[in-house]
C-alpha cells in the first residue's frame, strides 16, 4: 500500500474481513467509501447479499464514519457467473463461480464503477497480498494466513487491476483480523466465515440449485473394464474424485470417480491410484508477466496443496503425478508465494 | 445536510412548517386517547373529528368515510385484503401499481393488466380481465415513478360494465399535490392517501371508504375507526395529514403552474444535449397525461447508480431511479418494464420529482448536474469500459 492518501472504494460484504479492511484504510488516513454489492437475489444461506449482510456492512460503515452505498450488479452476476455455472454443469464441467465473480464482478465491473466515480483504488477483504517488484511489476501473492489464503480465487487480476486493487488484511492472519475487529468495536468481529458458493444453499446443495435449471439425466457407473457397477441419478452433478452417491455395492475397494462422460451418460470409477495423472491440459493460460520456464507450483482448488509442475504449451506437467482435475476447474501457477499464471482445465 | 438540491419529492417530501405547527400542540398538550371519556380524551376526539372533516373537504366524501392508517402501504393493503376478506372473489390491478397494491393482489392470486407506452391502462385488456368473480379493481390515480395520470372515470365505466360485483380502489398518494382528488377520484369507492407525499410526515395516511363498501379489518382490537382499523389513533398524524392535504390543495394551481415550466425545461435540455436520451413515459414528446412534478428519463449507456452517486457528490442533487429495495440497492423498475422500456435502457433511468419546496435554483442545479454527469459517464460505457 502506498503511503499517499488515496480515495478508496471498499467492497464491504458485511463480513469481518472487509469490515477490518475498511477500518484499516480509514486509520491509515485514506478517504474511504464503502459499497456492498448486491449480486444474487435468490435463496442463500452462506452470507452474501442478504439484507442482514447489508445491514452489517452499513453498521460498520456508520461506526467508521464513512459513507456506504449498495450497488446492484445482479444482472451482471446472472450473466457472468450464474448462467455459465449452469451451462458448464450441463456440459459436465465443474466451474468455480467465485473465480468468475472475482474476474467479472469485483475486479472488473466494480473497478470500472469505481473509476467512473473518481476512486483511485478498490479494496476488498481478501486474504491475499500484492507483491511489487523493483521493476514495477506486480503479482498477486499468498495472504499471510496459510489456512485462509485466497490468492487462488483472486488470481485473475491483470496488470491494470493489480495497480488499483488493495488487500488491506492480506498481511494479517484471520485471528489478527478478528482481534482488530474487536479492538475497533465492529459488530462483525464474531461473525462466522462465509462458506462455499453464495447462491448454493447448505440444505439443498448443487442438486437443488441445478435441478430446476438443467435437464439432468441418469448415468451408468462403470469400472475400468467397462462393467456396470452402479448408477447415478444425475450424471451432470458428478465430480472427479467423488466417492459417495454412486450406487456402488458395499465391501468393494474404495472407488473414486476418475472420468465423467456427460454425453455418454457414463461415470468411470477407479482406485485412488487411477486418480493420478501426469498432466492436465488447459483451455486457456494467462501469464501475469510473461511465460516462465522451469519449475512452478500448481494449485487446483481454493485450499488445495500446490504441487510441483512445469508448463509445456498449455499443458501442466506434474512431477510427481497429481490428482486429476475436473474440466472447468481453475489451475493457478505460483513461483514461491506469487501467482504467475492461471487457466481453466479443458 | 444543508445545501442539498432535493428532487425526490415522489419518494418523500419535506414536512411543511404549518404541518409541524399543527402537530406540536397535539403532541405536547392534546395527548388524550380519543376513545376515552374525560376532558382530554374528548378534546382529542374533537381534534380527530375536525381532521376528518378537514380532510374530506379536500378529497371528497363524508367524514365517516375516513379510516386513518399508519401510511399509504397500510391503506393499500386494507383496501385489497379488506375487500377480498369481506367478499371473497378476485382482485385486478394495473401493472404499474405501487408494490403496496401489486404484492397483495399477487399474493391473493389476482390478475394484472398491462399499460401502454405512456403508462395508461389498456381498457380493452382490463375488460378482458374482468368478470363477475372480480370484487376489487385497483388503478392508481398518479404513478409514482413516471407521473402518469389514469383516466379513472373511464376505468370505472369498464369496471361497472364487466365486473358488476367489483368496487374500485385508487391509490391517490401521489395525486394530492397535482390533482383535485375530490374530482379525479370521485368514481373510486376506496381511495388511499399518504401524508408524506404532500408535505406531511411518514407513517400517517388514510383509506377513504365510501359508505356501503364492505371491509374486513386487517387489525383486530379495540374497534377504532368504526371497526375498520383497531389501534389508538395517531391524532397528531391525522392532523398532519389533514393539514398537509389542505395546504397541498390550496397551493396546487400555483405549484402546477410553477413546476410545469421547470420540468419541461429540464427534460427538454437533457433531450437536446444528451443523444439517445428518452423521456420514459413520453417518448413522442406528448406530456398531456403526466403530472408536472415528475421527470423520468432514461439516459443511454449510463448506469443509474453511478449517475445518482455523481449527482449527489458533485452537484448536491438528490434524486432516484426506479424503486429501491429493502437493502437500498436500485432494483429494475417494474413500471418501466410495463411501459415497454427495454431493461438495457431502463438501467439508465433517472427520476427527478418536484414539490412544494422546490426552487428555481434546484432545477438549475439539476439541469446542469444531469448534463455534466451524463456526458462524463458516457465516455465510460456502463461504468468505465472503453466505449
Amino acid at each position: 500500500m502506498t503511503a499517499r492518501a488515496e480515495r478508496v472504494l471498499v467492497a464491504m460484504s458485511g463480513g469481518v474481513d472487509s469490515s477490518v479492511a475498511a477500518a484499516l484504510l480509514v486509520e491509515a488516513g485514506h478517504e474511504v467509501v464503502g459499497a456492498t454489492l448486491k449480486l444474487w437475489g435468490g435463496d442463500s444461506d452462506s452470507g452474501c447479499c442478504s439484507v442482514s449482510d447489508v445491514d452489517d456492512a452499513r453498521s460498520v460503515a456508520r461506526r467508521l464514519g464513512i459513507e456506504h452505498h449498495v450497488f446492484n450488479f445482479g444482472d451482471d452476476f446472472d450473466e457472468h457467473v450464474v448462467a455459465p455455472y449452469v451451462a458448464d454443469h450441463a456440459a459436465g464441467r465443474t466451474p468455480n463461480p467465485c473465480i468468475e465473480c472475482n474476474r467479472h464482478l469485483k475486479f472488473d465491473r466494480l473497478l470500472r464503477r469505481a473509476e467512473a466515480l473518481g476512486f483511485e483504488a478498490v479494496a476488498t477483504g481478501h486474504h491475499a497480498r500484492i507483491a511489487e517488484h523493483a521493476d514495477g511489476t506486480r503479482r498477486v501473492a499468498r495472504g499471510a494466513d496459510p489456512a485462509k489464503d485466497q490468492s487462488y480465487v483472486v488470481h485473475v487480476l491483470d496488470a491494470a487491476a493489480l495497480a488499483r486493487v488493495r488487500f488491506p488484511v492480506g498481511h494479517l492472519t484471520k485471528a489478527e483480523v478478528r482481534i482488530e475487529a474487536a479492538r475497533l468495536g465492529l459488530a462483525t468481529a464474531d461473525k462466522p466465515d462465509s462458506q462455499d458458493v453464495c447462491f448454493i444453499t447448505a440444505t439443498g446443495g448443487r442438486a437443488a440449485f441445478l435441478g430446476p435449471r438443467i435437464a439432468t439425466k441418469p448415468g451408468r457407473v462403470v469400472n475400468a473394464d467397462g462393467e456396470t457397477v452402479g448408477s447415478v441419478a444425475a450424471v451432470e452433478l458428478v465430480t472427479i474424485g467423488q466417492r459417495r452417491g454412486l450406487g456402488l455395492q458395499g465391501g468393494a475397494d474404495p472407488a473414486y470417480v476418475v472420468d465423467v462422460d456427460v454425453p455418454g451418460a457414463r461415470v468411470t470409477v477407479g482406485s485412488e491410484a487411477d486418480l493420478l495423472v501426469g498432466s492436465v491440459d488447459l483451455q486457456d493460460l494467462t501469464w501475469v508477466g510473461g511465460p516462465i520456464a522451469g519449475g512452478l507450483l500448481a494449485q487446483t482448488s481454493a485450499h488445495g496443496i500446490a504441487r510441483p509442475c512445469s508448463i509445456v504449451g498449455t499443458t501442466v506437467v506434474f512431477s510427481p503425478p497429481s490428482r486429476r482435475v475436473a474440466s472447468g476447474q481453475s489451475v493457478v501457477l505460483y513461483v514461491g508465494d506469487e501467482v504467475v499464471a492461471g487457466g481453466i482445465v479443458a | 445536510m444543508a445545501g442539498w438540491h432535493y428532487l425526490d419529492h415522489a419518494a418523500t417530501t419535506p414536512v411543511r412548517p404549518e404541518v409541524i405547527a399543527a402537530m406540536l400542540p397535539v403532541l405536547s398538550d392534546g395527548y388524550g386517547n380519543p376513545s376515552g371519556a374525560h376532558a382530554l380524551a374528548r378534546q382529542a376526539r374533537a381534534v380527530l373529528d375536525l381532521a376528518r372533516e378537514q380532510l374530506v373537504a379536500v378529497v371528497g366524501g363524508a367524514p365517516g368515510d375516513v379510516v386513518f392508517t399508519g401510511g399509504g402501504t397500510e391503506a393499500d393493503n386494507l383496501a385489497v385484503r379488506g375487500v377480498l376478506g369481506a367478499r371473497g372473489g378476485l382482485a385486478v390491478c394495473s401493472a404499474i401499481e405501487h408494490h403496496a397494491v401489486l404484492e397483495p393482489v399477487l399474493a391473493t392470486g389476482g390478475r394484472v393488466v398491462g399499460v401502454d407506452r405512456r403508462g395508461i391502462i389498456d381498457l380493452d385488456a382490463l375488460a378482458d380481465a374482468l368478470d363477475p368473480e372480480v370484487t376489487l379493481v385497483s388503478v392508481m390515480l398518479v404513478n409514482n415513478e413516471v407521473g402518469t395520470i389514469q383516466p379513472l372515470d373511464a376505468v370505472a365505466e369498464v369496471v361497472h360494465a364487466h365486473a358488476p360485483n367489483a368496487v374500485l380502489h385508487t391509490d391517490a398518494a401521489q395525486a394530492l399535490c397535482w390533482l383535485d382528488v375530490r374530482e379525479h377520484a370521485a368514481s373510486a369507492d376506496l381511495v388511499t392517501l399518504a401524508a408524506h407525499k404532500c408535505g406531511g410526515p411518514k407513517g400517517t395516511g388514510a383509506l377513504l371508504v365510501r359508505s356501503g363498501v364492505e371491509l374486513q379489518p386487517l387489525l383486530l382490537g379495540g374497534g377504532q375507526e368504526r371497526e375498520r382499523r383497531s389501534g389508538t389513533q395517531d391524532v397528531a398524524g391525522a392532523v398532519a395529514l389533514a393539514t398537509a392535504a389542505t395546504a397541498a390543495a390550496t397551493e396546487r394551481e400555483a405549484l402546477v403552474a410553477r413546476t410545469s415550466g421547470w420540468r419541461d425545461g429540464l427534460v427538454d435540455a437533457v433531450l437536446a444535449e444528451v443523444p439517445g436520451a428518452v423521456e420514459s413515459a413520453a417518448a413522442d414528446g406528448d406530456r398531456s397525461h403526466l403530472v408536472p412534478g415528475i421527470a423520468n428519463l432514461c439516459l443511454p449507456a449510463v448506469d443509474s447508480e453511478a449517475l445518482l452517486f455523481l449527482l449527489e457528490q458533485d452537484h448536491h442533487v438528490l434524486a432516484s431511479a426506479g424503486s429501491s429495495c429493502a437493502s437500498g440497492a436500485q432494483e429494475p423498475s417494474h413500471v418501466l418494464a410495463a411501459l415497454g422500456v427495454p431493461r438495457s435502457v431502463a438501467t439508465g433511468s433517472l427520476r427527478l420529482s418536484l414539490g412544494w419546496s422546490t426552487s428555481a435554483a434546484d432545477l438549475d442545479a439539476a439541469t446542469a448536474g444531469v448534463l455534466d454527469v451524463a456526458v462524463r459517464l458516457r465516455t465510460h460505457a456502463r461504468d468505465g469500459a472503453p466505449a
